[in-house]
């Protein structure tokens, strides 16, 4: 294993874990302040992607594509909250696990019927397409740092939005005092479609982000769902802080194990079971990684606000 | 009579004389249908028996199904081949005995329960949720992993177990075996419910402290439930690779767990008939609207959202007029 290598995948995990990040950093908002589950958030990843990919085929442009991937994504979810979740907040649980699962379907089904069965392709916009040699002897594609900062910046966006805002205090406040910052005038059921608008943009954007490196296709949001969920327990769910951190964490975890577990297997067994046994270990190793951390400490690693 | 005698007088009524009914109308697949529907109402009882009863929200619960349906896809391949069971010690060629393969079923599905449980009843809530569905995600990566047992692509059932006298081919055997065992299941999570240790579980639901401070060893009682749901899981597994005489890792993953929970609130949770009428609802409503359109989720999930918003309670609930867990 060489050195270059390792710093490659190093920077493959990071751009992995930006991606989550701007998924996990929605859900864990929704989650730890509007105390929602909603397993509906990938559906969202789904719409900003398909959009992003329509609208950057029809324009030909690849930034007026990610923008209108995000004004889909955060239009959708704000319709899906305004007719269906605002009324889950003060219910079960389960009750909000049954009626996102409910929008999964639905949100899939529509996207079938407006798409179509294929799976949509969108190659890297031109001027993102080469590659760049930060490591020396290793060109990396400039289209992946790229997708790191813009989660960078996002991250620090975000936290400037929670930390010094208006709104964002009036976050922080109503995951801790509902009652009370609704008893001060503040109409919290718009700031919770706010929140909950914010959230799904995010989704959207990763959608977007991530349309030119995968197949863009119905499911693509569960597939990633899971491992959003894996990142905000982890974090520690409401902590945006926890959201970056494990995030990064699993990123990293996962394009490791990815990258180097079939190679280490390979010294045990032959290379078609080594293959099959490495992947099968890698895609095992991040809910390794969350057991491992919530035997250690059940509330994940970082504590939310007041959570 | 109550609406709830009539309800379940009703419905033990169909299903008592479902395969007589179908094959009098000319559609005998529709005892296969039902045979699946009482499968899984299997699984959602038991899943019930914490989720709705001990407030345990296991959504690793195929990952004690699939267990289940391994350990008989693994010991008839065995038989089938004469092959020793290379993991055991022995050279054990496997069986296809029902009374061996399903006891073995039930048992390592409650293994693996007792293990699992007793790791993710540390946390609490949501992290409850994650972590068993993180152990759940394990086994389906790891049953991928093993080329022995067909890997991805799962293991065909040479054979269904050996019942004698029963003859588990025979459509109509089958439907009332797995009725039969579904029947006696209820009973069993009915005395459980309703016994000391029923009760000291729906306490930890209402209020775990509280219970603590009486001195109940709350973390025994949950574990001891979650072991016990494992293993209706594991029967329900068992059972449903004799019926499509197919086990594969698909049988443990999440989407399983997801729609055997979706079945549990869908039905009424906290009540021991509502997870089988989830069970036959929302397998049923797959099959009647996919022969109705291609496109049939966009029927099933505005659905399910309206169900949560104006059926509390579940349909259950809604038939016999009763909330949530006052069974």
């Amino acid at each position: 294993m060489t050195l270059v290598l390792f710093l490659e995948q190093t920077l493959n995990g990071l751009q992995q874990g930006v991606m989550l990040f701007l998924l996990a950093a929605g859900l864990t908002l929704v989650f730890g302040i509007m105390h929602l589950i909603n397993l509906a958030h990938g559906s969202l990843y789904m719409v900003g992607a398909y959009v992003t990919a329509s609208v950057t085929l029809a324009s030909g442009n690849f930034a007026i594509g990610v923008l209108a991937g995000m004004a889909a994504a955060g239009a959708t979810g704000v319709v899906i909250e305004l007719l269906a979740l605002r009324r889950l907040y003060a219910r079960d649980h389960l009750d909000q696990v049954l009626a996102t699962f409910g929008v999964i379907l639905t949100v899939n089904e529509l996207t079938k019927i407006i798409w179509g069965p294929q799976a949509l392709f969108l190659s890297t916009p031109t001027w993102l397409s080469g590659t760049i040699e930060i490591i020396p002897g290793a060109p990396y594609p400039a289209y992946r740092l790229f997708i790191i900062a813009v989660g960078l910046l996002v991250g620090i966006v975000l936290r400037h939005l929670i930390v010094n805002t208006r709104l964002g205090m009036l976050i922080r406040a109503g995951a801790t005092h509902r009652e009370m910052v609704g008893a001060m005038g503040v109409d919290i059921d718009r700031l919770f479609t706010v929140v909950f608008g914010i959230g799904a943009m995010l989704a959207g954007l990763a959608g977007a982000m991530a349309g030119p490196m995968l197949a863009i296709e119905v499911g693509m949001g569960e597939k990633i769902l899971i491992l959003t969920f894996v990142v905000i327990i982890i974090g520690g769910i409401g902590s945006v802080r926890g959201a970056l951190v494990g995030a990064l964490l699993v990123g990293v975890v996962d394009t490791y194990g990815r990258a180097f577990l079939p190679m280490i297997m390979r010294t045990f067994f032959e290379p078609s079971t080594a293959d099959s046994v490495g992947a099968s270990l890698s895609s095992m190793s991040i809910y390794v990684l969350m057991a491992v951390v919530l035997i250690w400490r059940p509330r994940g690693l970082f504590q939310a606000y007041g959570g | 009579m109550n609406r709830r005698t009539i309800v379940h007088s009703v419905g033990l009524l169909i299903l008592a004389t479902l395969p007589v009914v179908a094959e009098a109308m000319g559609e005998p697949f529709l005892t296969t249908i039902a045979s699946r529907v009482l499968i899984y109402a299997i699984a959602a009882v038991s899943l019930d028996l914490i989720l709705g009863f001990g407030a345990m929200v296991s959504f690793g619960h195929s990952a004690f199904f699939g267990i289940g349906a391994y350990v008989v896809g693994i010991l008839t391949h065995h038989a089938f081949n004469s092959e020793a069971i290379a993991f055991l010690p022995g050279d054990w060629t496997g069986s296809t005995a029902a009374v061996i393969q399903w006891p073995l079923a039930i048992l390592t599905a409650g293994l693996f329960a007792l293990v699992i449980g007793a790791l993710s009843l540390r946390t609490q809530g949501v992290y409850f949720i994650m972590i068993t569905l993180a152990f759940a995600q394990m086994l389906y990566y790891l049953m991928i992993s093993l080329p022995t047992y067909g890997g991805e692509d799962g293991l065909n059932l040479w054979e269904r177990s050996n019942l004698p006298p029963f003859d588990l081919y025979d459509d109509r055997e089958f439907y009332y075996l797995v009725l039969a065992l579904l029947l006696a299941f209820l009973g069993l999570t009915r005395r459980i419910v309703s016994s000391r240790f029923g009760m000291v579980l729906k306490g930890c639901k209402q209020n775990e402290p509280r219970m603590k401070a009486l001195g109940f060893p709350t973390y025994r009682y949950k574990l001891t439930a979650f072991v016990i749901a494992g293993m209706g899981a594991g029967l329900a597994g068992a059972l449903a690779a004799n019926h499509t005489e197919f086990v594969g890792p698909g049988m443990m993953h999440w989407t399983r767990s997801g729609e055997i929970m979706v079945m549990v609130i869908l039905g009424g949770m906290g009540t021991l008939i509502g997870p089988v009428l989830g069970a036959a609802t929302l397998l049923l409503m797959e099959e009647v609207l996919s022969n109705f359109t291609e496109h049939w989720m966009v029927i099933l999930g505005p659905f399910l959202v309206l169900v949560v918003l104006y059926l509390r309670g579940g349909i259950y609930g809604w038939l016999t007029g009763r909330r949530n867990g006052d069974d």
